[in-house]
């Protein structure tokens, strides 16, 4: 577990980089963990996250990448575009959700 | 007549029906069991076929063997389950069956006209697949002649069933390939979405270590967008690109189409249910045992074996107007063939992942977990009679019980 401090908060993570506290999460703390991936949040983005984040709040669980196309209309190839590399973990992680069960 | 249907008489269904039917009072209940298929494949042994270890004897076995004379069998593809009406629809002369409960247990299977490529004009030339019983038997007239080169196989997407066997599939290859006088011409690759060889941290650090003894290679998070099979690529949804000469693919795993079309299933026709008693999150007569159910363990036999286990003590409980247990804690049991002879083993639940020590009497074992040695490979080969005679037929295993045990394991 590490704490770091974000937009002058100390914010809790797991060894993954999966948040805490689900309730340490604001607009503000989900731009700065994409700015440390790389990652400027544009509209797009925006719409992928607050769609992970309703999804968890009916299911309780991180929507797969599957998933995510499926029911936001973004596709595969686009989530690639807006979060390379793992796209279901990255949107989880800035999201403040946990890490998708998909892969076991 | 109380009536319980069960969709799949495969490992789960038949498991689930030899136990409800030892359980429950036969003047009372009725049950009734529908598959499209005669034959019960032993899956686990596909595994082998490519390698010339197990033939068609080993794996195929005709279905209604292994049920109970009193239990009803149908041979029929199934076209859609009515849960507001209590009732299952058969492509058999559109013949309409009534219940009180469903058992959903119609796994899961390889969708490879999921990933464009793959079954065009190379399907079963220089692309295979050993997730069926034809897929294994063509990679073996495959292999036999082969005469070298890169051989990748690739995860589409997870989950798939056993999820362990693209990785015996390459330690076998290792072996096969040394045997026969030709593994410096042979380069073994595995590509996969996951991070890491497999999905648990502990497992993962010696699979990958002994992949890189072994001088097989790993490229992980790679997800398949396509396959080019003229140019024999594959290709990522970020356009990196893998060539290959052989491809073993493991397909996309889906859920059957008609858990999809009876609005049953999630994104991959999975059925969600509560994760320690399978009872549907949707219908409180319906429950899913085996692949067929969305849950966050392996898809793996050994787990349906201890999931119906809880499961027919619960629905014995249930029936009788009692409260169910939360029984089922994922637990899940896999042998890892890892070749020349010697296994791993791995025991893990949703909260607990594979550890070392001795299964399944600490201390004392016979089997090895989280280590490499003899006695897991004939745990491994033992599995299979187990299966058809102990497993199938609902009959408990001695000294392994459903729920995990933390006894004789080490932690750290
Ligand atoms: C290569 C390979 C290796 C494996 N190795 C292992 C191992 O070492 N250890 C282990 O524990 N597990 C292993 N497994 C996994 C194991 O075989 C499965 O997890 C297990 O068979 C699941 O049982 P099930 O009853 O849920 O599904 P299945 O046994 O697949 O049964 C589903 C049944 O439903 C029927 N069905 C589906 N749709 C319909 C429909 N629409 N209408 C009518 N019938 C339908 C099918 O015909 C089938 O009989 C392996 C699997 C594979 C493919």
């Amino acid at each position: 577990m590490t704490t770091l401090e974000i937009v002058g908060k100390q914010v809790e993570f797991d060894e993954e980089g999966f948040l805490k506290n689900p309730d340490d999460w604001t607009r503000e703390l989900a731009e700065a963990l994409a700015a440390e991936m790389g990652i400027t949040l544009t509209p797009k983005h925006w719409q992928v996250i607050e769609f992970c984040r309703q999804d968890f709040q009916r299911t309780g669980e991180s929507p797969t990448l599957r998933r995510i196309t499926k029911e936001s209309g973004v596709t595969t190839k686009e989530l690639y575009k807006l979060f390379p590399k793992g796209p279901a973990k990255k949107v989880a992680r800035i999201a403040g959700l946990k890490k998708p069960t998909g892969c076991i | 007549m109380k009536k319980i249907l069960i969709l799949g008489a495969g490992t789960a269904g038949t498991m689930a029906a030899n136990k409800l039917n030892h359980l429950l009072n036969k003047q009372e209940w009725q049950i009734t069991v529908v598959d499209q298929d005669e034959t019960h494949y032993y899956q686990p042994g596909f595994l082998f076929i490519p390698f010339g270890i197990y033939g068609e004897q080993e794996v195929v076995k005709p279905k209604k063997r292994f049920l109970p004379a009193n239990v009803q069998l149908i041979i029929s593809p199934i076209q859609l389950i009515e849960p507001e009406k209590n009732r299952v629809i058969l492509e058999k002369e559109n013949q309409i069956l009534e219940y009180d409960y469903l058992i959903i247990a119609t796994g899961t299977h390889p969708r490879p006209d999921q990933t464009p490529g793959l079954t065009e004009e190379e399907w079963r030339k220089s692309i295979h697949d050993f997730y069926t019983y034809e897929g294994a038997i063509a990679l073996r007239n495959k292999l036999k002649n082969w005469q070298g080169g890169h051989l990748v196989v690739n995860i589409m997407e997870m989950p798939i069933k056993c999820p362990v066997a693209p990785l015996e599939f390459l330690f076998l290859a290792d072996w096969y390939f040394t045997q026969r006088q030709m593994r410096d011409r042979v380069k073994l690759t595995l590509v996969t979405p996951l991070p890491g060889a497999f999905t648990k941290p502990k497992a993962t650090q010696l699979l990958s270590q002994m992949f890189t003894e072994r001088g097989i290679e790993v490229v992980p998070e790679f997800y398949t967008e396509r396959v080019e099979p003229a140019q024999k690529l594959l290709i990522s949804y970020d356009e990196e690109e893998v060539p290959y000469d052989l491809l073993v693919t493991i397909p996309v795993n889906m859920g059957a189409d008609v858990i999809g079309r009876s609005g049953l299933g999630d994104e991959l026709n999975h059925v969600p249910v509560d994760k320690h008693t399978f009872l549907s999150t949707k219908y409180d007569n319906i429950f899913a045992l085996g692949d067929a159910a969305s849950l966050p363990t392996s898809k793996a036999g050994s787990v349906a074996h201890f999931a119906v286990e809880a499961f027919a003590e619960n629905f014995i409980r249930y029936v009788n107007g009692r409260n169910m247990e939360p029984n089922f804690d994922g637990h899940a049991n896999c042998f890892i063939e890892t070749g020349y002879g010697k296994g791993i083993l791995i025991d893990f639940n949703y909260d607990v992942e594979p550890l070392p020590g001795k299964f399944p009497l600490p201390g004392i074992g016979p089997f090895t977990l989280l280590q490499e040695s003899r006695i897991n490979h004939w745990g491994k080969m033992m599995f299979r009679w187990l299966y058809w005679n102990m497993l199938l037929p609902g009959r408990e295993i001695p000294f392994i019980s459903n729920q995990m045990s933390l006894a004789g394991k080490q932690s750290d």
